[in-house]
């Protein structure tokens, strides 16, 4: 197990290297003069080159990278064009409201979607079946945008139950100390911070969960089927247990491991493809961080940003996939 | 696996009944009554630093406006001049001397005294170079507004002097007329120099001024929170205790969160959403007077360009009122100069070329070209403020061109690259705009259409139009520091300039903010940044 688990994490090290390289060759393919979106429409030839000198822009593009790589490996994920700011601490609040806002949205996702599976396979063919499944299939073609701006009007502007922007209400007042606020508001003790954290994170997370909790919803259902038809399945009927139990106590638990497995590539996906989730729902993530970055042509941020992410998604996989190995004692690499 | 995966049960089914519970139980309103009286501004995106003199984008400056004092202001729905930190002012009879009378007892948020040193301080921080605490960014409006920095050879302030504790005395390598309305531009506010030495090139995250409102908290990309100054110098304002800029990127969410309550003004209202804020008795719709000019630019080096019938016969061919109808919801002026009649100096007797096809083929006749010729047509790939779908005005534009024989292919390309082969004069025609800085006429009609600004590579007369006369007549105006003058100066310039047509000024657009009904006092002002000193909430 312990050799497995050295083995992935030595994989990790070219996985890393090479996703360094992709970003960087893109960013630098992409074409506009970044001193020249920097300084704007009102700048002379002279700014313009100090600028390009100072950012080390007109240099070779393999020294810039190097230069990259190295400050990379030592920590620095370099300063912001437009905040000046270094970028490592500027991206924390960023990348914790993003997970805060995925974890969230892959438990809406599990608890519907796990659930939804169970029942549609115990009872399959039926009506329950067929409209899960439908839903499901709904649910993975949704546009997101079209499903949060929906909400919004219906929970936020029409029923005014749910607030539609932003993690908390702006007027009352939050003490970031985690920059979790869900964990920040009990960390103060203030419970109706935390009630109001966890209605705001509501609509997003709906609207952020629906295509993973249809996938896996569809994914607990064909493992489910599979379980169902084995031999201690059936011992567990023979000896009198309750059906609920059958299913939830000793079907479920060897029906999880793909389930798992699709959850934590689903997780992976939600950090990174939360752009627009943020965007209509005023949510102040990486996502947003990294875009806002993109048509400001701030190179260190875009670069940096798409490497935290990347990172994230590697390691969450990594973990997966030693989860994996530890719940199911059949797996061997 | 049975130790890992029922505890995760376990956390999923508590989280899902918290998260049901919502549903059924949530019943608080989000604006519920506050003994405090706070405003929330809804707006697209984020400030990029909160030092006024480091910045030049709206979303910074609208902001900072809030927590800074300049030494003169503009009146809240124009851009006249009037008094601030500043309570009096004189130029000497050459416009080379300006001695400002300040304020006294007024004093920065942490506590220290503004005085002519302050001001002194600010003024060497931004023009030179070698100043220690010229950091935090590259003073970019200072550079454009004034010249250049100390040493430059275009810089205007030779020297800026304390005489006494209450008078500041700037001496000008040359007069320079627009320089009080430079002043008074939100960028070149007061900093308290004691938190500019403290704070060094982090100031902009730690803003310190003399204005109504005290910097709180900037949570990036989400909010950012000002709260009242108790010992603002205008007795009994502001009147608002707290004021939260936040940001929304979307119109259409910025507009739902405005309508269920947790916002109480927006900024950015797209055009189409004009009809439903009208008809909602809880909203009221706010117009901001247009400070803008959106134009069709001939390269008049180029040949047909280069020939003034072939210009005048183009103006004649576009329908400006279809366009305003068409892409701005009738939310436009439709232009016939390249000043916005917002800014004083606006020759209302200029008669612009009337939409007439007939007429425009038979002067492209009379031009040599009776049937017409082929060219391309630049369109910007980004929407601006004055102008929001570029592509399809180009379209439009094109179909009425053809009609005349004028067969146009529109090109596009990326919008930094688009700045950069238009400043350098390589397109035969192209959309562009501007948007007013300070309010002066020079603002727009010498970086548009005068001859000193156009040099490829850096010309931001794109037309590289070159008219002598015009150039005396603004360059006359910007050393003449008497206003009807300088009046008089402008509206000649702009007959000259609509006779030669070296652009088609297309549109002013006018932008579009909402806010509650319970809002009041709320000007909208033209250059893009307002004070919210005199907003109150009367619920």
């Amino acid at each position: 197990m312990l050799s497995y688990v050295a083995r992935r994490i030595l994989q990790l090290i070219p996985v890393l290297f090479g996703m360094s390289l992709v970003v960087f060759a893109i960013i630098h393919a992409i074409p506009g003069d970044p001193a020249m979106v920097i300084l704007g429409e009102r700048a002379t030839p002279q700014a313009l080159n100090e600028l390009r000198e100072r950012l080390g822009l007109n240099q070779p593009l393999y020294i810039q990278y190097w230069h990259y790589l190295l400050q990379t490996l030592g920590g620095d994920l370099g300063e912001s064009i437009r905040t000046k700011k270094a970028i490592a601490q500027e991206i924390f609040p960023y990348l914790a409201a993003t997970i805060e806002l995925s974890l969230s949205a892959l438990v809406f996702a599990a608890v519907v979607g796990v659930n939804a599976g169970i029942i549609a396979a115990w009872r399959r063919a039926s009506w329950f079946d067929y409209i899960a499944m439908l839903v499901a299939l709904i649910g993975v073609s949704m546009p997101v945008f079209w499903l949060g701006l929906m909400e919004q009007w219906v929970f936020a502007q029409k029923l005014a139950l749910l607030p539609s922007i932003g993690r908390y209400n702006a007027r009352e007042t939050i003490h970031a100390i985690t920059q979790f606020y869900v964990l920040d508001t009990l960390l103060e003790g203030n419970w109706a911070g935390f009630w109001d954290v966890v209605k705001h994170l509501v609509l997003p997370s709906v609207a952020l969960g629906t295509i993973p909790m249809a996938i896996i919803a569809r994914m607990s259902r064909s493992s489910m089927l599979e379980v169902m038809k084995a031999d201690y399945v059936r011992t567990a009927r023979a000896k009198g247990l309750n059906e609920f139990w059958v299913i939830y106590k000793h079907a479920l638990k060897n029906a999880m491991a793909p389930v798992l497995t699709v959850m934590g590539l689903q997780l992976g996906t939600l950090l990174g493809g939360a752009v627009l989730t943020e965007t209509i729902f005023g949510w102040p993530g990486i996502g947003r961080y990294i875009n806002d970055a993109i048509s400001f042509r701030d190179y260190p941020v875009v670069q940096s940003g798409i490497l935290v992410v990347a990172f994230f998604f590697v390691l969450i996989n990594l973990l997966v996939d030693i989860l994996y190995a530890y719940i199911d004692p059949r797996i061997h690499y | 696996m049975k130790k890992i995966v029922s505890p995760i049960l376990g956390v999923l089914l508590a989280v899902s009944l918290m998260l049901t519970g919502c549903g059924s139980q949530s019943t608080t309103s989000p604006s519920a009554p506050q003994a405090e009286k706070t405003l929330i501004e809804g707006r697209g995106g984020d400030s990029v630093s909160l030092d006024p003199a480091n910045v030049t984008d709206g979303e910074s400056l609208r902001v900072t406006e809030n927590i800074f004092d300049t030494l003169v202001a503009y009146k809240p729905n124009n851009t006249e001049i009037i008094p601030s930190l500043a309570t009096e002012w004189k130029a000497s009879p050459d416009g080379k001397e300006w001695t400002f009378t300040l304020q006294d007892g007024v004093k920065f948020h942490d506590g220290t005294d503004f005085n002519a040193d302050a001001v002194v301080f600010n003024f060497q921080r931004w023009m030179d170079k070698s100043n220690p605490y010229h950091t935090g960014g590259d003073f970019d409006y200072f550079q454009s507004m004034f010249g250049g920095f100390k040493g430059d050879k275009g810089c205007v302030i030779a020297d800026v002097k304390a005489l006494d504790k209450t008078h500041v005395q700037f001496r000008l390598t040359v007069p320079q007329a627009p320089f009080l309305a430079n002043v008074a531009m939100t960028a070149f506010a007061m900093a308290s120099p004691d938190a500019v030495k403290k704070y060094g090139d982090k100031f902009g995250q730690n803003p310190v001024g003399t204005g109504p409102f005290v910097f709180k908290e900037w949570k990036p990309n989400d909010s950012i929170t000002v709260v009242k100054n108790k010992n603002f110098w205008q007795k009994g304002l502001p009147k608002l205790d707290k004021l939260i800029f936040r940001v929304i990127p979307d119109n259409t969410a910025r507009l739902t969160a405005l309508q269920s309550g947790e916002l109480d003004l927006m900024d950015g209202l797209n055009p189409s959403d004009a009809a439903t804020v009208k008809g909602n008795s809880k909203l009221q719709l706010v117009t901001r007077p247009s400070m803008n000019v959106g134009y069709l630019s001939f390269n008049t080096t180029k040949p047909p360009f280069d020939n003034v019938k072939v210009r005048q016969a183009l103006s004649m061919a576009v329908n400006k009122k279809g366009l305003v109808d068409a892409f701005y919801n009738g939310m436009a002026l439709p232009a016939k100069n390249a000043l916005p009649p917002s800014v004083w100096g606006y020759n209302d007797a200029v008669k612009d070329y009337e939409y007439n096809l007939d007429a425009a083929k038979k002067l492209l006749a009379e031009a040599g070209y009776p049937n017409g010729f082929e060219t391309d047509f630049w369109a910007m790939p980004v929407a601006r403020q004055y102008m929001p779908q570029p592509q399809k005005i180009a379209e439009s534009i094109q179909a009425d061109f053809a009609k005349i024989g004028v067969k146009t292919k529109i090109v596009s390309m990326e919008w930094a690259t688009y700045l950069k082969k238009t400043k350098n004069g390589e397109h035969p025609m192209a959309l562009l705009g501007w948007t007013g800085d300070n309010g002066d006429p020079d603002n727009f009609l010498y970086v548009l259409l005068d001859k000193d600004n156009a040099n490829p590579p850096a010309a931001s007369n794109i037309s590289l139009y070159k008219n002598d006369k015009v150039h005396e007549l603004l360059f006359k105006a910007q050393i003449t520091p008497d206003i009807q003058v300088r009046t008089d100066l402008y509206k000649q310039a702009q007959l000259l300039i609509h006779d030669d047509a070296p652009m088609v000024p297309l549109v002013h657009s006018t932008p579009l903010l909402a806010s509650a009904s319970y809002v009041k006092g709320f000007i909208a002002h033209p250059t893009g940044t307002e004070r919210f000193t005199e907003v109150s909430i009367e619920k």
